[in-house]
């Protein structure tokens, strides 16, 4: 049974199939450096090619011509004085670190 | 007096002035509210004690004829906001155990204005979702139920993502809800919940301390009972904050004055796109009779073009999680929440993120980093951000005839919890509201009249930017001719 919304939007889906390879999950993960169990992958997989194939329809306008928007507000960004105006307050920037030792945040040994 | 929760923000400021209850009192009566209707899972913690200092302290102040714009009045916060001293999670497991040093600019002007902090809010993991489903500590259930028809007896979903602000208003567990709206996760679950949810212009409101989702088009922003709420809230909520490089220094109009300045000459557009095929007969015909209500109030409603709006949706779902993807780089595991531990960095990143993001997160972190990534970030982010382009200019074409457009607020009313959908399906609840945070705009929805189930259905108003007065002035004839005067069979009592 479709859904309300579904049964509304029906209509207005036309969904060119589109597939992703197998290869493409794990390298974005890697990129995003994010774990995802191999079990998630193919439907990872098969989520993200239906996402692509939708937004595809963006291809019906011509923006040649456009200049890309990244702001909506349109001005400048504003440069503050270059004073201290907040600061030396270790306890409260480590307050929750997983792990800290004498004032540095501590990760795993990354030089041998 | 008896019924404290049935009284508005502005009538319980009221009473507070005339001493017709006390701050505590009401404090006290809302926090028992959290525990009767404690059931729908809008609280994620209910910061009593806190709650009872700072309405002793509205007392004082009020006695000594001190009391600020929303003294003494009780509010709920979603998760989204950074609140000193109190975990903060944006109802995720990475964000477990995060007890934020600072607090957010827009809870600070509220506890300014006198306002008393009840607890956190559930809401869609980092605000990403629009049935609150995607929540770590579960889903949200509207205090709303179906009188009759296929849902009825079905849990449903409150409307996502600020779907806990939107539960506990219609529960009557908070008076006041701050929000935030990405992609109308302020306007969408207050349509679902029968509450006015108002998005103001882009930078009215300072996102500092508020957990970023999509930065070019997140805005925090009222859920209210009513509309004179709104504007007293929205008022106290906005400024311009040097803490956030983004924020408007623009004066905001008294929309307080707007509250009764009507429609009279003003001109309302009426989009053709917004009419979609196969649409619920009811929304129709509510959006008819919103045009009437303001024709009958004088003003004078004709149909628009906004010929880019189809394509308003998919630019969305490529510029809003490719920004996530890159705010929520931030999670590694090393200077807040919480780590697995790993052989390597990179592996600790990894496992870090893997436990500690949910489904929905990941896939929208997925999709972002795909836009990004090497080859692909002409053909889809900067395509959107041109298709962004179009649609603002939509709308900057369109106010050239008209002060304001009206709309429905959502395509359908609460559908029920559970409901296997996929995610482009899911994507589509947000159809009417995604349009204005792409163009930056302010748009408010106002309950408007009840479906045949007796389910809440909001009447939707977009301005030009900065013009939330107008907003305000338009939203006030329409609830006052829509008499909503209902509430959810939730509330508490």
């Amino acid at each position: 049974m479709l859904l309300p919304l579904q049964q509304l939007f029906v209509t207005r889906l036309v969904i060119t199939p589109m597939t992703i390879d197998k290869d493409t999950i794990p390298r974005i993960a890697r990129l995003a450096r994010l774990e995802i169990a191999p079990e998630r992958q193919s439907a990872l997989s098969e989520e993200l090619a239906s996402i692509l194939s939708w937004v595809e329809q963006l291809n019906a306008l011509d923006t040649s011509a456009v200049e890309p928007l990244a702001s909506v507000t349109g001005h400048d960004l504003p440069l503050r004085d270059d004073i201290v105006t907040d600061g030396n307050d270790p306890d409260a920037v480590l307050s929750n670190a997983p792990e800290k030792t004498s004032n540095f945040f501590v990760v795993p040994k990354v030089v041998e | 007096m008896s019924d404290l929760l049935s009284l508005t923000a502005v009538a319980a400021r009221s009473a507070l002035d005339k001493k017709e209850c006390s701050a505590s009192e009401l404090t006290a009566a809302y926090l028992k509210a959290i525990e009767d209707t404690a059931d729908n899972n809008a609280y994620v913690a209910v910061t009593a004690e806190k709650a009872m200092d700072m309405a002793k302290a509205s007392d004082t102040r009020l006695a000594k004829g001190e009391g600020g714009a929303l003294e003494g009045i009780p509010v709920g916060v979603k998760d989204m906001f950074c609140t000193k001293g109190v975990e903060t999670t944006a109802s995720s497991q990475i964000l477990k155990g995060f007890v934020p040093t600072y607090e957010s600019t827009v809870t600070s002007h509220l506890w300014a204005d006198g306002a008393v902090m009840l607890g956190k809010l559930n809401c869609d993991e980092f605000a990403m979702g629009s049935a609150n489903e995607t929540s770590v500590f579960g889903p949200v259930t509207n205090p709303w139920t179906a009188a009759s028809g296929d849902l009825k007896g079905k849990a449903l979903t409150p409307g996502g993502s600020s779907g806990g602000s939107a539960a506990a208003m219609a529960a009557r567990s908070c008076l006041l809800a701050p929000g935030t709206d990405t992609g109308g996760s302020i306007r969408q679950p207050a349509a679902f919940c029968g509450m006015v949810g108002l998005k103001p212009t882009y930078g009215r409101c300072s996102r500092r301390g508020i957990v970023a989702f999509a930065s070019s088009l997140d805005q925090a922003g009222p859920i209210t009972r009513d509309v004179a709420d709104c504007a007293l809230m929205m008022t106290s909520m906005a400024g311009h904050d040097a803490g956030d490089s983004t924020s408007i220094d623009a004066p905001m109009p008294d929309l307080m004055a707007a509250l009764s300045t009507g429609v009279k000459g003003m001109r309302i557009g009426i989009p053709d796109q917004y009419t979609l095929e196969g649409m619920n007969q009811e929304i129709v015909a509510l959006w008819e009779k919103g045009r009437a209500w303001l024709e009958d109030a004088g003003a004078s409603c004709v149909p628009v073009s906004l010929p880019h709006t189809q394509y308003a949706l998919p630019a969305y779902y490529i510029v809003a999680p490719a920004e996530a993807s890159s705010n929520l780089a931030r999670y590694d595991g090393v200077r807040y929440g919480q780590r697995v531990e790993g052989a390597t960095l990179d592996d600790m990143y990894a496992k870090t993120r893997g436990a500690g993001f949910g489904d929905e997160v990941k896939r929208r972190i997925l999709i972002g980093t795909y836009v990004l990534s090497a080859g692909y970030y002409d053909a889809y982010y900067i395509k959107a951000q041109q298709v962004r382009r179009l649609i603002q200019q939509d709308f900057l074409t369109v106010f050239e005839q008209v002060d304001a457009l009206l709309t429905p607020s959502t395509p359908t009313a609460a559908f029920p919890l559970g409901e296997k959908m996929d995610a482009v399906s899911m994507f589509l609840n947000d159809v009417f509201t995604v349009p204005a945070n792409l163009a930056g705009i302010p748009a408010i929805s106002v309950p408007s009249g009840l479906s045949s189930d007796g389910l809440p259905l909001g009447l939707q108003l977009i301005a030009p930017a900065l013009r939330e007065d107008t907003l305000i002035r338009g939203a006030a004839v329409i609830e006052k001719a829509a008499g909503f005067d209902y509430v959810a069979t939730g509330a508490a009592s």
